[in-house]
């Protein structure tokens, strides 16, 4: 009985969201006395054994540079051959790109039961109770894993990374990957902006901004934030941004720690995306836009005056 | 070219949401239905772009559920599909829906299944993966564009702060995400044909349920919004930093 962990990795580097599963999967490993331990597939340019600060004690790594590309065919034989190997009962993911892939494949695979998008430990009192986001954020369900071995993937900034010191003895595990049939002939990054899925704070406007040409201001604002950009649906639909901003419903789930809506009326579609914000601050001319029944803090005001007027206070703040 | 597109029914995005029976089933009172939208937006949508295209393409429907889906199903016939398929089985975890999903395909021999990114209500995003495992055909997840190219599926997906463009030769299952293709609204004519379109119903096949959900629960409520006035963002950018702590 074990713990495994998929420790996913792009450009090199271990994501952020598996530092999140890791303190996860190590928390899980305590919780029912069995040990934790990573499994790293393909290979990266940090310190794999460093890896043991978020409590694993063994990192597993097939070293070979197929696994650097995302078939999810060829992740799912090579995880369901570790977990035979390695005895473990629970195999736990990010809910990120990698982990929706590939969790699916693995709980098919090995029979064993997928809570999908997890945003608590499971409760072990009787039985595997998994608490995981619902109705897009609007609801929790309870989830009870009955088989064997229990599949969890862990929703993106629901656990804050925990480095608890030490590190991991690294295990070479002997996979021979299957024949990958996805080519990737094109990669496309946005360059030097903050993943919206990985981000602390999310700077969010709507149809308030009137059009593509006044971001200019929520720019400025996400930039001393460090944040990353979000928008509504209709701001998406229009164009005047690129879809892989939309938050909402039918766009992307997520749940940092600040999210700032500017000139987004929150609408329940809108809302349901990004409910699960620790804290929410709106701004909006409307003392009546429904934001403000579920924001935290709030400024009835033009958003062309108060955001500037807010980035520079915030720029003060940062010295 | 045959298509399977994966649809399922959900509550309307407006719906409240509520439980009953102790918060272990939700409460449908007065709950409209709809296609998910990532099966209707993207999945559907694109299919019936690509018969249009050519249109020796075959799209067939299938959904998992009670004879209440039927409704759902004959609204997106009406958008467009030859035809549609309707396992008849209630409730069942991603798994088991998976597994009739599978089933259904493995006799329908199809070159490309299409699923959304996820259902709106239970968010598991699962079945389109755990459909192509069960094949033993490859997956590619959270499309933002889909082209055929011959026999090879040129699928851009969605990775962290980017995309990226993968190529597969067919058969795959690909789950769809806004970008693959644009909404629709259907027409009369579409929704007169759909009425004669076949929906066949066949019985599911003998699956695991391994998982189960045991209750429900709401978020806690917020404690209300404090205001700020607008010529004061210094208090907001005190409170953020002092009291919320996020900055
Ligand atoms: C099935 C379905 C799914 C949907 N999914 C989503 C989804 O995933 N995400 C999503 O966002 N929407 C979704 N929607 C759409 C949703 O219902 C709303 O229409 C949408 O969120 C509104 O976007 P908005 O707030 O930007 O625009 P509006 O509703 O037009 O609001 C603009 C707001 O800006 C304020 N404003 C105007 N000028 C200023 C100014 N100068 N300063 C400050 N404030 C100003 C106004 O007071 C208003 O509140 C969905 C709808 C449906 C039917």
């Amino acid at each position: 009985m074990s713990v495994l962990i998929l420790i996913d990795h792009a450009d090199g580097h271990v994501k952020k969201a598996s530092l999140e599963a890791l303190t996860y999967g190590a928390a899980v490993a305590k919780q029912l006395g069995v040990p934790a331990a990573g499994l790293l597939l393909g290979t990266v340019t940090e310190d794999v054994a460093a890896l043991g600060q978020y409590g694993i004690s063994t990192v597993y790594q097939v070293a070979n540079e197929t696994f650097n590309t995302l078939d999810a065919q060829v992740y799912a034989k090579a995880i369901t051959a570790a977990v035979g190997t390695t005895g473990a009962t629970v195999v736990i993911f990010s809910h990120n790109q990698t982990g929706k892939a590939v969790a699916p494949r693995v709980s098919a695979a090995l029979k064993a039961g997928l809570v999908a998008g997890a945003v608590a430990l499971p409760d072990t009192a009787s039985g595997f109770v998994v608490k995981k986001a619902v109705f897009s954020g609007k609801a929790f369900a309870n989830v009870s894993v009955t088989s064997a071995i229990k599949v969890i993937s862990v929703n993106p900034n629901s656990f804050k990374v925990e480095a608890v010191g030490g590190t991991a003895e690294v295990k070479a595990l002997d996979v021979t990957p299957v024949a990958a049939r996805v080519k990737v002939t094109a990669v496309n990054k946005v360059s030097g902006e903050v993943p919206l899925t990985e981000a602390d704070i999310v700077v969010s406007a709507g149809r308030g901004l009137k059009g593509p040409e006044n971001w200019g201001i929520v720019e400025d604002l996400a930039h001393v934030l460090h944040a990353a950009l979000a928008c509504s649906r209709p701001v998406a639909d229009s164009h005047w941004r690129p879809h892989h901003e939309h938050v909402g419903q039918t766009g992307f789930q997520v749940a940092p720690n600040l999210y700032i809506a500017i000139g987004i009326s929150g609408a329940i579609q809108h809302l349901a995306g990004v409910n699960r914000s620790k804290v929410m601050v709106v701004i909006n001319k409307d003392p009546e836009a429904p934001f403000f029944k579920a924001a935290d803090y709030g400024i009835v005001g033009d958003a062309f005056e108060v955001v500037p007027k807010l980035t520079a206070a915030i720029k003060q703040l940062k010295g | 070219m045959k298509i399977l597109v994966c649809v399922s029914k959900t509550p309307d995005t407006t719906s409240k949401i509520a439980f009953k029976d102790g918060n272990t089933k939700f409460d449908e009172a007065g709950v409209q239905w709809i296609i998910n939208p990532y099966d209707e937006w993207y999945s559907l949508v694109r299919a019936i772009e690509l018969k249009e295209k050519d249109a020796a393409t075959v799209i067939h429907l299938v959904t998992v559920g009670g004879a209440d889906t039927e409704p759902v199903i004959r609204k997106a016939l009406a958008l467009g599909g030859d035809e549609a398929i309707r396992v008849n089985a209630e409730g069942g975890d991603s798994f088991f829906i998976a597994s009739q999903i599978a089933e259904i395909a493995k006799q329908g021999g199809y070159d490309l299944i299409l699923a959304g990114k996820e259902t709106i209500d239970f968010n598991g995003a699962s079945i389109g993966g755990m459909v192509a495992e069960l094949l033993d055909v490859p997956y590619v997840a959270l499309a933002t564009k889909f082209e055929l190219n011959g026999t090879t599926a040129v699928v851009t997906r969605e990775i962290e702060g980017g995309e990226e463009v993968a190529e597969v030769a067919l058969p795959v299952v690909v789950s769809c995400q806004k970008g693959v293709a644009e909404q629709r609204i259907p027409n009369m004519r579409g929704i007169m044909a759909a009425r004669t379109k076949p929906l066949k119903v066949v019985e599911p096949v003998g699956a695991d349920n391994l998982t189960q959900v045991v209750s429900y629960e709401l978020p806690p409520a917020k404690a209300g919004v404090k205001l700020v006035a607008a010529d004061n963002v210094d208090e907001l950018v005190r409170l953020l930093h002092e009291e919320a702590k996020v900055i």
